[in-house]
């Protein structure tokens, strides 16, 4: 790449921006200035710099959420090139070589509600883990000696399932889980599985099963298979699902025999 | 309202946040936690490397509490302070049992055992890691449990909620904050009968570090300004491992070299080959050759000062800034533990460094200063009393500062994997002289604070709004961060002088005459960043300055801290913590020294049994 290509080279950003949830969506143009390397962030940090689109009107920065900067906060997330991921870890070069294209879309998630421009609400997320209680009922802080021992195939699994970020990329993809509906989502179902799996944590599984068995719960799903598809940290969505699925079997027959149902 | 329950507010939900949330709510005082993005996003997720405890293994190799305690202190230049390091070293094998206990996926030996790593400045293994992402893996389980407290009505979270100042009642005590609602705009105060400050670091100060976007240590600097101090500003880390990049640099954690990673650059000067292509017999493992016995495990400020050097003297890669970081000799199942950051840099470089060494150069990543807190040593001096109410309180009486913008711990450099501990022992073991402090040690009820207390604060917060988003000057902040950044980065990372530190100022203070002068492009009253942004930018300038200032008046290099101009540690004149006051009448930092104390272990040099090779031994053909 000489100097001069890269003096000239712009990328065209392409932005759905929303100053309010309830006022209208619109497009806006921003040419930035190419180098290699860049991070979707780095443009738009540019832009939040030079807050003027192609038509020479000067805007406003471009509100959007962010925070490590390297795909371990989850923060980041927006639909880009038709495709929720993180703007910190999506790559202009990349992107451009995708589509053979020097422009690059930027949408809001659509599957949570909107605050402004890229940013969405996604408390939800959080509620869904308060729902199914995932956390581990230690009985307190005090030095009580170490937990249980685990194999390290056992802890292979469960580190896997514990790298989820809260990101909400499989909520977007998934055909079943939408703005208004209750359907916990992929996510949700695998931190149940995780906590499930713990020794400790399996202490509350039956709690956690009586509210996946309920409406909006693993009965929801629809085996689209999406989710796992679009996670960027390659969490094993689809075997969860499956996992917590054979769990429901079990605890629903348990439940039938104790007279719990 | 006489006998109004205490409720405590707590400031951030990293680590030290969160841990302090659970240790209260669990003592039975109710907790408001407020953060900028939600806790689970906070920057401690970023922490990759492990978390530093003895253990059974080490301890039957020969290591104890006490040499854990005797590196840090070490480790630190000696201007840590004893009791604290004493007390945090030996409840640190009690953390990591609590957190295997909470399920933090920790990695296994073949039996089930937790497995462990070398890290920085020590000879022995005593890391504990969940892959290589030990901090996400933490920070969850203590959001986890958090959550728990939440669910029980204990803890009301804040969520996208920014701290702005904390609030004062007329004797000077801390009785609350005032906040911002991040998407309405809308400023309020809380009231509170202690507040802790847990707001990380400050890399921003310094434009790209390691650092998340918003450890702007804005949260510090606002405290600074409302009459607590800071200790050892000067003190900041440059991590020697990290990506370069546009937006932000990278880590590439000391567990890749704790695994066996080789830092090395070619003998040749300009080698024109890829590094998979030079013959062993012709790499310079510079830091294994120079400290033999540490090899490239030495405390973080030698390595970067090392790698900086040999660049300075033109053996960088390709004559450039920077050296390899070399992992791909490993065997598999090594890499895999790496995995977590092997993965950023593919991702980020898109190369794999499973089969090429990584292109890496030292990077601003940690603050040792921070805010100035005290602590109840026991009497004789091994620790700290236990759920004193003074354990962490900075001068300001009910006001706290727990993690990683508390400057107790790290002296002038930290050793790698202590932060997350000292996060944690902060959160747990002072949480609770916090609820002691709320439930004995409080005069007057902040429910009896009178109300003109806190409508003071938010006038004051609303004006400051006010002139930010009234701005017609022409300067835009982004920029000046921007220089800011540089100049920082010029003249107040690795090496520093006199002469360079004097011009850093004079620039911070132009900087300061232009941010009189801001434009804001977004002047709405719905999640308007842009002026969080400008805001915080303000509170920048001023640490930077407390930063450069301390610098230039410590006149000897110790840690992190290296002057060109005055090469040697100098203990009769700077064995000494330097105090950052603010005065608001002249708009200016000043300083005071306090001597720091060393009741258990002397100053003794600090070498890392370096042996004196300049140049590199002629290629072994
Ligand atoms: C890349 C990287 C890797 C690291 N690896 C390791 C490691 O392996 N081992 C180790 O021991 N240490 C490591 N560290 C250091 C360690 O991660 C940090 O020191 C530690 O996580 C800091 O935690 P904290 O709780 O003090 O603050 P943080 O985690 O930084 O959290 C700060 C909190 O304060 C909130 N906040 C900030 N300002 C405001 C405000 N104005 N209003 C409201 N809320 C606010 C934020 O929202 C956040 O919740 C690493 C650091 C980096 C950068
Ligand atoms: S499998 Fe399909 S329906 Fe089920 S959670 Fe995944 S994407 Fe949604
Ligand atoms: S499962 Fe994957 S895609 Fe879904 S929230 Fe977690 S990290 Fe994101
Ligand atoms: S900023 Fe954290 S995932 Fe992108």
């Amino acid at each position: 790449m000489t100097a001069t290509t890269q003096e000239t080279r712009t990328i065209l950003f392409k932005i759905k921006r929303q100053t309010e949830p309830n006022s209208a969506p619109f497009w806006e143009e921003y040419a930035v200035p190419y180098k290699e390397n860049l991070n979707i962030i780095s443009c738009l940090n540019w832009i939040a710099a030079n807050p003027t689109t192609t038509s020479g009107v000067d805007s406003t920065p471009v509100a959007w959420d962010c925070n490590c900067l390297e795909e371990v906060c989850g923060a980041c997330t927006m639909v880009i090139n038709g495709r929720a991921r993180q703007s910190c870890s999506a790559l202009v070069d990349t992107l451009v070589k995708e589509t053979g294209a020097d422009t690059i879309t930027l949408e809001p998630m659509s599957k949570f509600p909107l605050v402004r421009d890229l940013v969405v609400n996604r408390q939800r997320m959080f509620k869904e883990l308060i729902r199914l209680k995932a956390w581990v009922p230690i009985d307190g802080t005090h030095a009580l000696g170490g937990g249980p021992k685990e194999s390290p195939e056992a802890q292979d699994t469960r580190y896997a399932l514990s790298r989820c970020m809260t990101c909400g990329c499989c909520l977007e993809a998934c055909p079943q889980f939408t703005i208004d509906n209750n359907f916990v989502g992929a996510q949700a179902i695998s931190q149940a599985r995780y906590f499930n799996m713990h020794k400790t944590g399996a202490v509350l599984a039956d709690e956690r099963m009586e509210e996946l068995e309920g409406p909006g719960g693993i009965t929801d799903c629809g085996n689209a298979q999406n989710c796992v598809k679009v996670c960027p940290k390659e969490i094993p969505l689809t075997e969860s699902i499956a996992a917590i699925g054979r769990q429901a079997t079990v605890h629903a027959i348990k439940s039938f025999f104790t007279g719990k149902k | 309202m006489a006998n109004a329950k205490p409720r405590v507010i707590v400031v951030g939900g990293g680590l030290a946040g969160l841990a302090a949330s659970v240790r209260i709510a669990e003592a039975g005082v109710p907790v408001d936690l407020f953060s900028m993005v939600p806790v689970k996003r906070s920057h401690s997720v970023c922490a990759q490397g492990g978390i530093n405890a003895c253990n059974e293994v080490a301890r039957q190799q020969g290591y104890s509490e006490w040499m854990h305690f005797d590196e840090t202190i070490y480790g630190g230049d000696f201007l840590n302070h004893q009791p604290p390091v004493y007390q945090m070293c030996y409840e640190a094998p009690k953390i990591i049992d609590l957190l295997d206990r909470m399920g933090v996926p920790f990695n296994r030996t073949a039996e089930g055992e937790r497995d462990l790593r070398m890290f920085g400045g020590s000879l022995y293994k005593r890391t504990h890691f969940a892959g290589a992402t030990t901090g996400q893996q933490l920070l969850y389980a203590l959001d986890e449990q958090t959550r728990r407290y939440e669910a029980e009505g204990k803890v009301k979270k804040y969520e996208f909620w920014e701290f702005l100042w904390p609030v004062l009642d007329d004797q000077g005590v801390c009785k609350g904050i005032v906040a911002q609602d991040m998407r309405t705009m809308q400023i309020r105060s809380y009231r509170a009968d202690a507040v802790i400050i847990a707001t990380g670091g400050c890399g921003l100060v310094y434009g790209k570090s390691t650092m998340s976007v918003i450890c702007t240590g804005g949260a510090a600097a606002r405290c600074f300004q409302a009459g607590a101090w800071l200790g050892n500003p000067e003190m900041i880390q440059v991590h020697p491992t990290a990506i370069p990049g546009e937006d932000k640099c990278r880590l590439m954690s000391e567990s890749a070299r704790g695994e066996g990673g080789r830092v090395w650059v070619p003998r040749q000067k300009n080698d024109p080959r890829k590094g998979i292509d030079i013959p062993e017999n012709e790499r310079w493992y510079f830091l294994e050759e120079k400290y033999p016995k540490y090899g490239n495990l030495v405390p973080r400020d030698i390595a970067t000062r090392e790698i900086f050097f040999i660049c300075q003297q033109g053996y960088g890669v390709g004559g450039g800034r920077q050296v390899y970081l070399d992992v791909s000799h490993l065997p598999e199942a090594t890499k895999k533990k790496l995995h977590g950051i092997l993965e950023i840099y593919e991702k980020f470089v898109g190369e794999d460094p499973k089969k090429a060494p990584m292109r890496i150069f030292p990077a601003v990543h940690y603050s040792m200063g921070g805010l100035y807190t005290d602590y109840e040593a026991a009497p004789d001096n091994k620790g700290l009393v236990q759920g004193a109410h003074g354990n962490m309180m900075t001068n300001i009486k009910g006001l706290y500062a727990f993690g990683e913008v508390n400057y107790n711990y790290h002296g002038a450099n930290r050793l790698g994997a202590n932060a997350l501990l000292n996060c944690i022992f902060d959160g747990l073991f002072c949480g609770l002289g916090v609820a002691n402090y709320v439930r004995d040690g409080v005069a007057t009820s902040s429910a009896d604070t009178q109300a003109s207390v806190y409508d003071r604060a938010v006038a004051q917060e609303e004006s400051r709004m006010k002139q930010l988003l009234s701005g017609h000057g022409t300067y835009n902040p982004y920029k000046i961060h921007e220089q800011l950044g540089n100049a920082m980065t010029d003249y107040a990372t690795v090496v520093r002088d006199e002469n360079g530190l004097k011009g850093l100022r004079g620039i911070i203070a132009e900087l300061r005459e232009q941010y009189r002068k801001l434009k804001l492009t977004d002047t709405g009253m719905w999640t308007n960043q842009n002026l969080s942004f400008a805001r915080a930018l303000g509170d920048m300038l001023i640490y930077a300055d407390a930063v450069a200032l301390g610098a230039l008046e410590r006149r000897e290099s110790r840690g992190a801290h290296y002057r060109s101009d005055y090469t040697e540690r100098d203990d009769s004149k700077f064995l000494k913590t330097t105090i950052a006051k603010w005065n608001p009448s002249s708009y200016s930092v000043s300083l005071e020294y306090a001597d720091v104390p060393t009741p258990l272990i002397q100053p003794r040099q600090r070498t890392y049994g370096k042996v004196d090779k300049k140049e590199p031994a002629a290629a072994k053909a």
